[in-house]
């Protein structure tokens, strides 16, 4: 059975200078309509790099990334950029700063056509409440909002395009730990409204146990591992996977309690 | 606002850059009121009062043929003021315009645009206006032109460097990931980045405007004769030094106001819109 995405054997090979560079070797997984699939390695496991040709930043060097069983071509058309979104690491550069909050989420809206024209501002306040700020705040400048609040914003905008799969490239790691609490939180909820898929880049296990219905584990461009969140963390196969579980911080017993009460409170303003 | 005036209260240097341009914006609009003898921007003789250094009613003396210097200098203010205008009407964006487009494309556009704008850079300013005006006539239409020809590179550069470093902020991919046109990411998302440092040069460049133009004029390739023009004036009255000084240091000490009020307005619009250099 093919997935909602496909990957097979798909590379990546940069060239710098004379020298080449295989950011990703030949890596082939489905992600499923509905999932969550984790997509975890340290910095230059070529988890960006994958995230990139998804979103269709840059094709594949070689191998091909199918949509719903049908290969997606090196330029993209409008309605795959449609149903493919992203939410970006870092909230600060990730909106416009010169361009209000509102004007940011419209923009989706007026490059897919969604929606009337004269009720694209009430989509817009909509999409603000559904992801837990005043509608009030389209006319805000990004200056005027804080890190958590502004990760709201792009996860909207993520959602504006009615899209069915989101890129999350580490969404929370430039946010404080409360605050992250709360987005992870905002992003489960939205899945289930939704019927989401998300891809979910990070290198921090303890989020992915929190969110991930499935783990895949790269190391150095390569397809280490990939199986059940459950799984990976009972019984890792790969030497990699081992060491990267090994790694994570050892979690006291309050800290646990801590965040469950944080899960539970309400996401009003991050 | 209240950040602006700040500035500008703690910066002496700044408030006198927007006293001097108010001053000299003010006087060239309002010449036909303040000047005391108006019709002495064209063509007029008074014979009686040639040459008079400066004492009641002529404020800076008069010229060879008795016009009175300060009401000239006003006028001359409105050519220059108009000319750095015009220039930087046409310059800036087509200079943008190119600077953005071979930042944000990219690859053989970026190279073929971005040689064209190095020659152009590479020609020393002067030269390029002297051949200009030498081949066509010397009017003012001409004078814009020339300059117009050597200023749009400079914004091409100035724009090229902001875009490639605006090029790697999150909120353009954000808008490629949307599928966003080009045009779009170009003028709506990118260049709205860019205007804060286009606005500072451009304050900065109309002096430098006004004074390529009056270099133009000193060499008698730019406005002519009767219309009244700093760099002429300066030109005309360098031949009676040290006698009749007062024919050039007054329209040198007007081109002196000019550039370094539009300088000093330029560095403080600078710390106001947080322009980093």
């Amino acid at each position: 059975m093919t997935g909602l995405l496909s990957l097979r054997n798909v590379s990546k090979v940069f060239t710098l200078g004379q020298r080449e560079i295989r950011a990703v070797d030949d890596v082939s997984f489905d992600v499923e309509e509905g999932e969550c699939l984790a997509i975890v390695g340290e910095s230059g496991s070529g988890k960006s790099t994958i995230a990139n040709m998804i979103l269709g930043i840059y094709p594949p060097s070689m191998g091909t990334i199918a949509w719903r069983g049908d290969v997606l071509p090196a330029r993209r058309e409008l309605r795959h950029r449609r149903a493919i979104q992203l939410v970006q690491q870092n909230p600060l550069s990730s909106l416009n700063p010169r361009r209000s909050v509102g004007a940011s989420l419209r923009l989706p809206l007026d490059v897919h056509g969604i929606g009337d024209r004269s009720h694209r501002a009430d989509r817009v306040g909509r999409l603000l409440e559904e992801v837990g700020l005043p509608a009030e705040f389209m006319n805000r400048s990004p200056a005027a909002l804080s890190g958590g609040q502004r990760q709201r914003v792009a996860i909207a905008r993520a959602l504006a395009s009615e899209s069915d799969l989101v890129v999350l490239d580490e969404p929370t790691s430039a946010l404080d730990v409360l605050v992250q609490a709360r987005v992870l939180k905002l992003l489960a909820e939205l899945r289930d409204k939704r019927g989401l898929t998300y891809v979910f880049i990070t290198h921090d296990l303890s989020v992915v146990r929190n969110i991930a219905d499935r783990v895949a584990v790269f190391e150095k461009g390569c397809l280490r591992e990939l199986g059940t969140t459950e799984a990976i963390f009972a019984n890792p196969q790969h030497a990699y996977t081992r060491r990267l579980i090994a790694a994570v911080p050892v979690v006291t017993d309050a800290e646990v309690a801590l965040r469950k009460r944080l899960m539970e409170n309400d996401n009003a303003a991050a | 606002m209240k950040r602006a005036a700040y500035i500008l209260v703690r910066n002496p240097l700044s408030l006198t850059g927007v006293i001097l341009i108010t001053l000299v914006v003010f006087g060239a609009l309002f010449a036909d009121f303040i000047a005391p003898f108006p019709e002495h921007r064209g063509a007029v003789v008074d014979f009686a009062n040639f040459n008079k250094p400066p004492e009641w009613p002529y404020l800076f003396g008069t010229d060879l043929v008795g016009r009175d210097l300060f009401s000239r200098i006003l006028y001359a203010y409105r050519i220059s003021l108009l000319l750095g205008a015009v220039v930087l009407a046409i310059a800036v964006p087509v200079g943008v315009t190119i600077g953005l487009v071979a930042g944000y494309i990219g690859g053989w556009t970026e190279y073929v645009l971005m040689r064209i704008t190095d020659v152009f850079l590479s020609i020393p300013p002067l030269v390029l206006a002297m051949s200009m005006m030498g081949l066509l006539e010397p009017t003012l239409t001409n004078g814009m032109l020339a300059v117009t020809a050597m200023w749009w590179p400079w914004y091409t550069r100035l724009v090229y460097n902001l875009t490639r470093s605006e090029k790697e902020e999150g909120y353009v991919l954000a808008a490629e990931v949307i599928g966003a046109s080009r045009t779009h990411i170009i003028f709506r998302e990118i260049l709205p980045n860019c205007v804060p440092s286009i606005v500072t040069k451009m304050t900065l460049d109309l002096g430098f405007v006004i004074l390529i133009a009056s270099s133009l004029s000193f060499l008698g390739l730019g406005v002519q004769p009767p219309t009244p023009d700093l760099g002429s004036m300066v030109a005309d009255g360098a031949k009676y030094l040290p006698d009749s000084w007062w024919l050039t240091v007054f329209p040198g000490l007007a081109i002196l106001v000019a550039v370094f009020g539009f300088n000093l307005l330029g560095d403080a619009l600078r710390d106001i819109l947080g322009v980093d250099q």
